[in-house]
């Protein structure tokens, strides 16, 4: 505790940050070209895979869907741990993490959104149904988008540090209700008249395309987020910067 | 803490107080929909229980900003903080408080609106039991919205982006225990124990969150 | 009963706003804090009252019970906390059994002058009678420390004085006052600190005899 207390005294809560920045900025070119690589094999696995014989050519959106699906949901979760940091233990680069999480995250979920409808298009033969698991991820796109939302709202970063970190955490305690209660309310509307894909297990020359993919996709994850957390402590210096001049100013 | 209940209770009710807005909201909202989906008594009658309560959700939703803002602009949200009791404890009585001066009337008027969509007395029975069960998660889930958007100017509209994804469930059950208790082959009980089960973990999780939340924003 | 606060320092979001603050003031002592805009006198106010988590040192009231330090404290700030549709009786009665019992309302409201006010909206009062009723309501609970900010605000001078002589009757009854202003209270053998010492990350200590 004296610990942290000693360091949170440091003018600009730097000493954290500084550290980070020293570690981030040579990882992120070389993780940036992991990712690329990354990528690279993982859609041309895609494209090599064989065409499902019941959807054709659609498969190929699954591998860009179920990932951006999964990525939407561990985005959510790196976030709570992110607000536990800030709530708990008060450190700096929690929050920071929180909120450069945040859009990338949305962005994830927005991603899973329209691919699921442009699957759904072929499949069910429109655009959008209203299935369990479409409905949780739109819900989830609304909570995205609050917290973002909330995270521009707020003036002063300590305010909208904690603020934020509270919704989230009260968001990850619902996320299990909702997931639960829509189900229930789809089984109740829909009983089975939207059939999922009825396969028991996937095949392999679909699933190693896929967790490749998913690979690529947690690596830009990473990527991105190192890099907007990069942005956001710079904007943080900026703007400490600012007030600093504006009160020298009045001093003078 | 009575004391405490009977001052927002008076407050609400006084000029300025924001109780009948909310009422008047829900009037509007339920009167609007027959003119959006046509006079179609049927139909009416059919989506009868989840027109009272969407137009309940949202009317509850328009007063939660009331919750907390005011008696920080005032002062009397720091004076507060230096009473007796835990925190959580003064953010349940104001949320109670809250809900029997907005919720409580609009549950009071839901028979009556009931009848303008046609509703059997048996549907209109079981939207105000749901309601009585369901409304309260609303203003305790709310408040965590309250709170940390009450160093906010205008928070109104973003505590309504922020709680509309949280209580879904609310709605979910609450207007499955309405159709329950009227459709032959659906089951009431069951989500209408849902429905309470939710009011009771918000009941628990919001007033502790949003305490938190107003201890951290104090300034 | 004696306040201590020791090598204390406060944040700010990213800023440090004072450290190094260190108090003493026993029961029957009273204690001005001056110092120009942004020098943290209200933020002093507010660490004491707890509603700022300090960033070091302690705040402890030695010989005071159980009860937390915010369970004793009077804090008038620059609100007045009044409900304007709220009569001022109905005001200054709910406070009183929120923050703890204390001497009737109507009494409480004679000693400030404005008795006849009980039965009226707060909302029909001018800004100097509402700071008045702010004043009575330090009066109808009965708590030791009082932390009070910018007290005579929109005060004529006729209820300057009045406050000065309520201050010293609760510091006279072993109470602890402890004021932030820019004007001049009149508190009589009151003791002054300068925070404008303290910001900067200057470390000085005002230690009381």
């Amino acid at each position: 505790m004296n610990d942290l207390t000693a360091k949170r005294a440091s003018l600009w809560d730097l000493a954290n940050p500084t550290r980070f920045l020293a570690i981030a900025n040579p990882v992120i070119p070389w993780l940036a070209a992991i990712t690329i690589v990354a990528l690279l094999v993982a859609l041309w696995m895609c494209f090599s895979a064989p065409e499902d014989y019941q959807q054709g050519a659609t498969v190929l959106i699954m591998f860009i869907h179920v990932p951006a699906a999964w990525l939407a949901m561990m985005c959510y979760s790196i976030m709570s741990a992110s607000a536990l940091g800030t709530l708990v233990w008060r450190h700096p680069l929690a929050d920071v993490s929180l909120r450069a999480a945040a859009p990338i995250g949305a962005a994830f979920t927005f991603l899973a959104l329209v691919t699921g409808s442009l699957w759904g298009k072929p499949m069910w033969g429109t655009w959008w149904v209203w299935d369990a698991r479409l409905t949780s991820v739109l819900v989830l796109f609304i909570i995205y988008m609050g917290l973002i939302a909330l995270s521009k709202a707020i003036e002063e970063p300590a305010i909208a540090a904690r603020s934020l970190a509270i919704v989230t955490l009260v968001g990850f305690v619902n996320i299990p209700i909702i997931k639960f209660s829509v189900d229930w309310w789809n089984t109740l509307h829909q009983p089975a008249s939207v059939s999922r894909l009825g396969r028991p297990a996937m095949d392999t020359a679909f699933l190693y395309p896929l967790l490749m993919m998913a690979l690529a996709y947690t690596l830009l994850f990473v990527t991105l987020h190192l890099m907007n957390m990069r942005n956001e402590i710079l904007r943080r210096r900026v703007r400490s910067m600012r007030m600093m001049a504006a009160r020298e100013n009045e001093a003078a | 803490m009575r004391a405490l209940f009977v001052r927002e209770l008076r407050l609400a009710s006084r000029v300025g107080g924001g109780a009948l807005t909310g009422l008047l909201f829900y009037l509007a909202v339920v009167t609007v929909i027959p003119f959006g989906v046509g006079p179609d008594l049927k139909l009416l009658a059919r989506i009868g229980p989840a027109v009272l309560w969407i137009g309940a959700l949202l009317a509850g939703l328009l007063g939660l900003e009331r919750l907390f803002q005011q008696d920080r602009e005032d002062g009397s949200l720091a004076l507060l903080l230096t009473g007796h009791h835990p925190l959580a404890l003064v953010v349940m009585v104001k949320c109670l408080a809250h809900w029997v001066a907005t919720g409580l009337p609009l549950i009071v008027a839901a028979p009556v609106f009931g009848l303008f969509m046609n509703m059997s007395a048996e549907g209109i029975g079981a939207v105000v039991l749901t309601l009585l069960a369901g409304t309260p998660a609303i203003t305790f889930i709310g408040a965590v919205g309250a709170a940390v958007t009450v160093t906010l100017a205008r928070g109104g509209l973003l505590i309504a982006i922020l709680i509309l994804p949280l209580i879904i469930p609310v709605l979910i059950f609450g207007v499955t225990a309405a159709y329950g208790a009227v459709e032959d082959p659906a089951p009431f009980l069951p989500p209408f124990l849902i429905l309470c089960a939710i009011t009771l973990f918000f009941a628990a999780l919001g007033p502790l969150a949003a305490a938190f939340a107003i201890g951290q924003s104090a300034e | 009963m004696k306040l201590i606060v020791e090598n204390l320092a406060i944040d700010r979001g990213e800023r440090r706003i004072f450290s190094g603050v260190n108090l003493a003031i026993a029961a029957g002592q009273a204690l001005v804090v001056t110092g120009a805009n942004g020098a943290g006198k209200s933020t002093l106010l507010k660490a004491i009252a707890g509603f700022l988590r300090p960033a070091e040192g302690r705040i402890a009231l030695e010989g005071a019970g159980e009860a937390e330090l915010r369970e004793h404290c009077h804090y008038l700030a620059h609100d007045n906390a009044l409900k304007p549709s709220l009569s001022v009786g109905e005001n200054l009665l709910f406070w009183q059994s929120y923050l703890g019992a204390g001497p009737y309302v109507e009494t409480a409201l004679q000693r400030i002058g404005l008795a006849h006010t009980i039965d009226l909206p707060a909302g029909f009062l001018s800004a100097g009678q509402k700071r008045r009723i702010a004043i009575a309501r330090l009066l109808v609970s009965d708590r030791a420390v009082w932390l009070v900010d910018e007290p005579t605000a929109a005060l004529d001078a006729a209820s300057e004085k009045m406050f000065a002589r309520l201050a010293m009757e609760h510091v006279a009854g072993g109470g602890i006052l402890i004021a932030a202003t820019h004007q001049e209270l009149g508190l009589k053998d009151a003791i002054h600190l300068d925070m404008g010492a303290y910001t900067g990350g200057v470390s000085r200590t005002a230690e009381m005899q």
